[in-house]
C-alpha cells in the first residue's frame, strides 16, 4: 500500500497511575514493567507503539491478557487518554481536539463493537442498531431505514422489537456489529469482539466479518488473544507483549519467519497447514512436470488432500488465470514443521 | 462549702471566679431541700458538672445557661432566617392547602375512580387495584374518608416535592465524588435524628397554624432514601454500557437523559417507594404540629385515652401504606421487567 494510513500510532506510551508523565523518562530510559511498578508503583500499560493501520484492512492487534491490547484500541478515540504519543487518523492528531471536535471523531468515524456487547438493556435491537445516528440527531425514519438494513444483513430481520436479554450472546453481538455498521463509519473497532462467544458461533461470526469486509471494505481494528482467529481474519497482525510490539506484519509472514522466542513458541501451537497458503511455500515457476494447478490463496490443508500424501508431487500455481509459481510438496511438509529456537528443548 | 473549693483554691483561680459561693440561681434541688429544712448533704466527690462547679466558683456558667444560651441563639437568628425561608418556603404552604383542598371537595365519587385509575395506571395489576378500591371504600365506610383523604393529599405534595428536589441531588452527587462526600453525612444525620427533633427548630421558625411547618418536617425526613438510592443507581449503572455510550460520542445530556437515568430507574424507583412510606410515617407524627389526617385521631386516642378511635385511626394508616407500597412496589416491577424479559 503506498497510500497514507487511515490510521497511525506515533510513539504511544502510557502509564497508569496518578505521576504519569513524571515516570515517562523512567521507561524511556528502558525501565522494566516489574520494576517500574516496585519502584513506582505505576504500572506500565504500552511503550513504544508504532503502528500504521491502512485503510480497507483488517488490522489485528494480538496479545494475552493483560498485554496492553485493550489498552491499546481505547487510545483510537480517546476512551484512555495516552502519557506521550500521537494518534493520527486521516493525518489529523486525536489528541490535539477539543472535547466536541473528539465527539464528532467518535460520532463520524469511529465505531466500537465490545467484548460484553454494551447494548442498551432497556432499548430495542431496532434502536440499539440505530444508536449511533440518534445520537448523531438524524430523523427518525432513517434511522429506522438504515437500522433495518443492517439487521437484516447481519441475520436478524424479525428480532428488531426484541431486547437485547431475550437473544442469545451470538445473536446480541451481531446486534452489536449492526450498532456498528449503521453507524456507517470508516473505522470499525472490535475489542474482543468475538471472544465472549463459543467456538462454532465464533467461526460463524468471523465468517459473517470476512463477507462483510469483502463488501464494504472497512479499516478494522480487531483485538483478539486467539492466535487462530487473528490468523483468519488478519490482513496486518500486531503481536502484544507486556505492552510493547514483539512483531508486526503480514500474519504469513510471521508464521513463516518469527522473530522472537515468544512468537515461536506462540505459533508452534496452531494447525499451520489450515494458516500456511499456497503463497507462502511456492518457489518461482521452473518448469516441470505438474501434478495439477492449485490458486495461490488455498491453505496446505487441502493440498495435502489433494495429494493424498503424496511427497513427490509438484503443483503449479496459478493467480487467477496466470500461472506465478510452483509448489513442491516436500518444501510443503518442511514448512509444517514449527521452527523453534535451539534453546527450545521438550 | 462545696467539693471543689480546694481545687480552684489551690490552682489560684479564686480571684477569678469571685469570693463566696456562687450568686446564681438555686437549683430545684436545693430549692426543695431548704423548704423541707433539710440541710443539703455534702456529696463526696460529685460529678465535675458545671452545676457541680460553679457552686464553688461563681465565674462558671450552670448548665441552664448552656440551654437558654441555645435558645438565645436560635431567637437571635430566627428574624434573619425567617425573612430567608419564609418567602421561599411559601410555596409549600400553598401548595400543601391547594392539595387538602382539592382532595376535601372533590366529591368521593369521583375522587374514588380518580384514584383507582391512577393505581391502575402504575402497576397494571388487577389484584392491587382492587385491592386499593376496597381499601378506599372500607375506609369510607367507618367514616374515615376525610381523614385519610388529608393524609394523602400531604402525602402526595410531599412526595412529590421529595423526588423533584431529590433525584437532581442524586444526580448531582453521583457526578462528583466531593459533593457525595460532603451531602451524605447530611443525609445520615437527617435519617438518624429523632423525627420529634425536627419539629422543635420547626415550631419555632414558623407558626403552628402555617402548613408548611410540618410540610418541611416530611419532606427533611423522607427525602433521604430517593436521594441516595438515585447516587447508587446512576453509580452502579454498567461500565460497559457507559464505555460504549461514549464510544458512540454522546454528550453527557444524552447519556444521562438516554442510558443513565433509565439503566438506574429501578434503583430511583426502589428510592421513590422507600420516600413514600417515610412520609407517612412522619406525616402521622407531623399532627403534633397541626397537621391534619388520619394523625389526628391517633393523637387523640392517645390523649384522651380513646382507644377505639385511636386504633381505627391506626388501621386506616396501615391500610393507607399498604396500599402506597403495593402502588409503587408494583410500578418497581413493571419498569424492571422491561429489561429482563424472556
Amino acid at each position: 500500500m503506498t497510500q497514507e494510513p487511515k490510521v497511525r500510532l506515533r510513539d504511544l506510551y502510557k502509564i497508569f497511575g496518578a505521576k504519569d508523565k513524571e515516570v515517562l523518562h523512567h521507561v524511556k530510559a528502558g525501565m522494566s514493567k516489574e520494576e517500574l511498578l516496585v519502584d513506582h508503583r505505576h504500572v506500565l500499560g504500552l511503550q513504544d507503539i508504532n503502528v500504521d493501520m491502512q485503510a480497507g484492512e483488517i488490522t489485528v492487534v494480538m496479545g494475552l491478557s493483560g498485554s496492553g491490547k485493550s489498552t491499546l484500541i481505547r487510545h483510537l478515540n480517546r476512551l484512555i487518554e495516552p502519557t506521550a504519543g500521537e494518534i493520527l487518523i486521516d493525518g489529523v492528531d486525536v489528541m490535539g481536539l477539543s472535547e466536541t471536535g473528539l465527539r464528532d471523531i467518535r460520532q463520524e468515524k469511529m465505531s466500537m463493537v465490545f467484548q460484553k456487547f454494551a447494548l442498551l438493556p432497556h432499548r430495542t435491537v431496532l434502536q440499539n442498531a440505530g444508536m449511533a445516528l440518534a445520537v448523531r440527531g438524524v430523523d427518525a425514519a432513517t434511522i429506522d431505514t438504515e437500522a433495518r438494513k443492517w439487521l437484516d444483513r447481519v441475520g436478524l430481520q424479525g428480532f428488531e422489537n426484541h431486547y437485547p436479554a431475550q437473544l442469545s450472546g451470538g445473536m446480541q453481538q451481531r446486534v452489536g456489529i449492526a450498532r456498528a455498521l449503521t453507524a456507517n463509519t470508516d473505522i470499525m473497532l472490535m475489542d474482543e469482539a468475538f471472544s465472549a462467544l463459543d467456538p462454532l458461533i465464533r467461526t460463524d461470526m468471523q465468517n459473517l466479518l470476512l463477507e462483510l469486509q469483502d463488501e464494504l471494505h472497512k479499516t478494522i481494528i480487531f483485538i483478539t488473544h486467539d492466535l487462530d482467529e487473528a490468523l483468519k481474519l488478519a490482513d496486518h497482525l500486531v503481536i502484544l507483549k507486556d505492552g510493547a510490539v514483539v512483531q508486526q506484519g503480514e500474519p504469513q509472514g510471521i508464521l513463516m519467519n518469527p522473530s522472537d522466542p515468544y512468537i515461536e513458541d506462540f505459533v508452534s501451537d496452531i494447525n499451520r497447514a489450515r494458516v500456511l497458503r499456497v503463497k507462502s511455500v511456492m518457489e518461482p515457476l521452473n518448469g516441470k512436470k505438474f501434478a495439477g494447478d492449485v490458486a495461490i490463496g488455498d491453505n496446505l490443508e487441502s493440498l495435502i488432500a489433494r495429494s493424498e500424501g503424496d511427497t513427490t508431487l509438484h503443483y503449479r500455481v496459478m493467480d487467477g488465470d496466470t500461472p506465478v509459481g510452483e509448489l513442491h510438496m516436500k518444501d510443503l511438509v518442511k514448512a509444517l514443521v514449527p521452527r523453534l529456537s535451539s534453546t527450545h528443548t521438550e | 462549702m462545696a467539693f471543689y473549693d480546694g481545687i480552684f483554691n489551690t490552682l489560684g483561680l479564686r480571684n477569678w471566679c469571685g469570693e463566696g459561693a456562687s450568686e446564681a440561681p438555686m437549683s430545684m434541688a436545693d430549692l426543695l431541700a431548704k423548704s423541707s429544712g433539710e440541710a443539703t448533704k455534702e456529696e463526696f466527690f460529685p460529678f465535675p458538672s458545671l452545676d457541680n462547679l460553679s457552686e464553688s466558683c461563681a465565674g462558671i456558667i450552670q448548665s441552664r445557661d448552656v440551654t437558654k444560651g441555645i435558645e438565645n441563639g436560635f431567637l437571635a437568628a430566627k428574624p434573619g432566617l425567617k425573612t430567608v425561608l419564609d418567602p421561599i418556603t411559601q410555596p409549600l404552604s400553598w401548595l400543601l392547602d391547594g392539595a387538602l383542598w382539592v382532595f376535601a371537595t372533590t366529591p368521593w365519587f369521583i375522587m374514588v375512580p380518580i384514584l383507582v385509575a391512577i393505581s391502575w395506571w402504575a402497576s397494571r395489576s388487577k389484584p392491587v387495584t382492587i385491592f386499593v378500591f376496597a381499601a378506599i371504600m372500607l375506609m369510607g365506610l367507618v367514616d374515615h374518608y376525610d381523614v385519610a383523604m388529608q393524609t394523602l393529599s400531604i402525602i402526595f405534595v410531599c412526595t412529590g416535592i421529595s423526588i423533584l428536589l431529590g433525584v437532581p441531588i442524586g444526580i448531582a452527587m453521583s457526578k462528583s465524588d466531593r459533593l457525595q462526600r460532603s451531602v451524605v453525612p447530611i443525609l445520615d444525620l437527617l435519617q438518624t435524628l429523632p423525627t420529634f427533633v425536627y419539629l422543635i427548630p420547626l415550631i419555632f421558625l414558623f407558626s403552628v397554624t402555617e402548613s408548611k411547618l410540618y410540610g418541611i418536617a416530611i419532606i427533611l425526613y423522607a427525602i433521604v432514601p430517593v436521594v441516595r438510592l438515585t447516587d447508587l443507581g446512576i453509580r452502579l449503572v454498567d461500565q460497559d454500557v457507559i464505555e460504549a455510550a461514549n464510544a458512540f460520542g454522546m454528550n453527557s445530556r444524552q447519556k444521562l437523559i438516554g442510558v443513565e437515568l433509565p439503566l438506574a430507574l429501578p434503583n430511583i424507583m426502589a428510592g421513590i417507594n422507600q420516600t413514600i412510606m417515610m412520609s407517612l410515617a412522619m406525616v402521622v407524627i407531623a399532627s403534633l404540629v397541626s397537621a391534619p389526617g388520619l394523625g389526628v385521631n391517633v393523637l387523640r386516642g392517645i390523649r384522651n385515652l380513646e382507644l377505639g378511635v385511636g386504633i381505627v385511626a391506626g388501621i386506616g394508616i396501615v391500610l393507607l401504606a399498604v396500599i402506597l407500597d403495593r402502588v409503587s412496589k408494583a410500578a418497581l416491577t413493571r419498569v424492571d421487567m422491561t429489561r429482563v424479559k424472556h
